[in-house]
């Protein structure tokens, strides 16, 4: 860049900052939110309402927490294709065990986690590709969930219940439990010195090993961390829900995916946005709501949401462009 | 006397009508559904379509939209049902991707005020309707016709779904228990055709050659014409198969009925079950008394009236018929 260049870049000040490729970015996911929250206040009145909100909003908070599962393992240069289904073994769990036996059910999620770590520490020591272990454990999690539940039923415990149904004062509990993860996730993974070496480990994990940071620790640190979240999306799911069904959750795999990439996130690794996962997450069911209220007919809403995702996609793809042409 | 009887019914099945559209002109009813993939779905989409159109173009409701979701799958239908909460209707019709995990959906509905009915796929919560189909009575059916037309018995091959589905163990199991009270009847052979015609023939085909002479082929729907074929092909005589109102069964059995009067009888559930669940949902809005559980009626085709039905039934698709208004009030009747 020319001095010329830094000149006029300094002279333009705020407007310059405001349409850099980089604001825009990390602005673009909140931007698309606030669109189609817009379009969906226009279409239909009755949604701005605390009730209103709460309806639209209510099942984005299990898809926020499995968003933030998938970034967890995106972060560290990996992905997950069997979280929906470990999704709808937590709430076949939660249904089941947790709500008949308490000890029980948080001793099976608390395996649970442990067998998310021990996912992360095989990926790492035998070099395996993550894709591949975790689509593989997307069918062991789904047939562990039908040995749990046959067949659809079982009844979510009356404390999830109340969480979930919980009427916090001025907007719905969604919106504040949402905002309270994506926040607590930003400053531990984006704030803390932990948070950068576990990003490190995704986006360059040789340097960060030869700094002395066990690899094998960040990974099974992350892995555990996105069963955590699997966890909570699961039992959200079933707060909501009442009860569970083994196949409840199996298009949440492809929904987190791209929510974490709606959200700013990037498949290298290391280059994520916790903020942005949670605002992807409520997107994608925004978009679902928007394309219903349109009337749009059935055959067309599918094909309609996929070009929602095209179309903001589309737009980081620009702004990209013209970051690497600086 | 008898005339003043007579004016007053009169009377009564003309207010009746009138009083319908007064009450629920202002009404709008969704269908919520849950798949879209395959004939019986398209047709019931069509079905409801129709009647819908008629209904609002009447002005018995002010609307009758229906909404699809992308995929089966039970989150995004009980993120559809509050979206339909949301539009403001007044009651919603559902066939549901799940039994149970939509509950949370519809308690917000029923806790909205709206009015919920749920059919084929049915849900469990209770401040629900539900429109079920006894497809334990269907398998019992087949098994009751037979003893009808053939009262000397005989060895039977059974034809099964898909293994693990409950409608498949529910066919099966009616079937059986219509075997246990007519002990004349033997299955000799069972075999899983997954409701398709080429998987059928392919095991029927694989079994034939090990069965003793069969008198009659017990099915779910979708096989019988695959189970001709396997019969055929084995150069052995196409025994009574009974077939479930598809498109190249209703054919077959008329080529043979015209060729040799081959005798059967045909029996499924016709799509336009969604519109008998639009009718009970119109029924319930307009204040009516209405059971919480009724059952579907099968649409069964037989010898006399099959030439009518396969004249209605698409190429490709399932026989179906619409429901009426009365005949919504006869399902719910018969309920109570």
């Amino acid at each position: 860049m020319t001095d010329l260049a830094v000149a006029q870049r300094s002279l333009r000040g705020l407007p310059s900052l405001i349409l850099s490729p980089r604001f825009l970015r990390s602005a673009l996911p909140a931007l698309s939110l606030t669109v189609l929250l817009l379009a969906i206040f226009y279409l239909q009145p009755r949604t701005m309402s605390y009730f209103g909100l709460n309806l639209l909003l209510n099942l984005a908070l299990p898809i926020a927490f499995a968003t933030i599962a998938q970034m967890c393992v995106i972060t560290v240069n990996d992905l997950d294709l069997g979280i929906g289904a470990y999704v709808g073994l937590v709430a076949a769990i939660g249904a089941t065990w947790l709500n008949d036996t308490p000890l029980l059910g948080v001793a099976a999620l608390l395996g649970c986690i442990a067998i998310y770590a021990a996912l992360g520490a095989l990926i790492h020591l035998r070099n395996l590709p993550s894709i591949v272990v975790t689509l593989g454990m997307s069918f062991v999690w789904l047939g562990l969930a039908l040995l749990v539940l046959p067949t659809p039923g079982g009844k979510a415990p009356d404390w999830i219940q109340a969480i979930m149904k919980f009427r916090t004062p001025w907007l719905p509990f969604t919106i504040y439990a949402s905002v309270g993860v994506a926040l607590i996730v930003h400053v531990a993974l984006m704030r803390s010195a932990y948070g950068a070496i576990l990003r490190g480990a995704g986006g360059n994990p040789r340097s960060v090993a030869r700094a002395g940071w066990s690899l094998l620790r960040t990974k099974m640190t992350m892995f555990a961390l996105a069963g955590f979240f699997g966890m909570l999306s699961g039992l959200s799911l079933i707060g909501l829900t009442t009860s569970a069904d083994a196949n409840i959750a199996l298009r949440y795999t492809l929904l987190s995916i791209a929510g974490v990439i709606l959200g700013g996130g990037e498949f290298v690794g290391g280059r994520i946005s916790p903020v942005g996962a949670v605002i992807g997450a409520m997107t994608l069911t925004l978009a679902a709501s928007f394309l219903s209220f349109l009337r749009l007919p059935p055959d067309w809403q599918i094909g309609a949401q996929g070009g929602i995702l095209i179309v903001v996609l589309a737009f980081r793809a620009i702004i990209n462009r013209a970051e690497a042409r600086r | 006397m008898k005339r003043l009887l007579a004016t007053t019914i009169l009377a009564a099945v003309v207010a009746i009508p009138a009083g319908v559209s007064a009450d629920t002109s202002e009404k709008r009813i969704a269908l919520s559904n849950n798949y879209a993939g395959n004939s019986w779905r398209q047709a019931m989409l069509k079905s409801w379509g129709k009647v819908g159109e008629e209904a609002v173009s009447a002005g018995v409701v002010a609307a009758a939209d229906a909404f699809t979701t992308a995929e089966n799958q039970v989150t995004e239908q009980a993120a559809q049902i509050q979206n339909l909460i949301l539009q403001g209707y007044d009651a919603i019709v559902i066939n549901a991707a799940s039994p149970d995990a939509l509950n949370g959906a519809v308690r917000e509905a029923c806790d909205a005020g709206v009015t919920v009915v749920s059919f084929d796929g049915i849900v469990t919560e209770p401040c629900a309707w539900r429109i079920a189909v006894n497809f334990k009575q269907m398998g019992k059916d087949e098994v009751l016709y037979l003893a009808e037309v053939m009262p000397e018995g005989g060895n039977l091959l059974e034809i099964r779904g898909l293994a693990g589905v409950f409608v498949d163990d529910e066919i099966s199991a009616g079937i059986h228990e219509g075997v246990a009270e007519n002990p004349q009847f033997n299955i000799v052979g069972s075999v899983h055709g997954d409701w398709a015609q080429d998987v059928a023939q392919k095991a029927v085909a694989g079994i034939l050659p090990s069965l003793p002479e069969i008198a009659a082929v017990v099915t779910q729907g979708g096989d019988g014409f695959g189970a001709a074929q396997a019969f055929k092909a084995a150069g052995r005589d196409v025994p009574v198969i009974i077939m479930g109102n598809r498109h190249d069964e209703l054919t077959y059995w008329k080529e043979q009925k015209d060729a040799a009067g081959y005798e059967t009888m045909s029996v499924s559930i016709a799509p336009g079950v969604s519109t008998l669940a639009f009718w009970v949902a119109q029924q319930i809005l307009d204040g009516q008394e209405v059971p919480k559980d009724l059952v579907v009626p099968f649409l069964r085709i037989d010898q006399d009236n099959l030439e009518d039905n396969l004249a209605n039934t698409e190429a490709g698709g399932v026989a179906n018929v619409e429901y009426s208004l009365e005949d919504a009030q006869g399902v719910i009747n018969s309920g109570s």
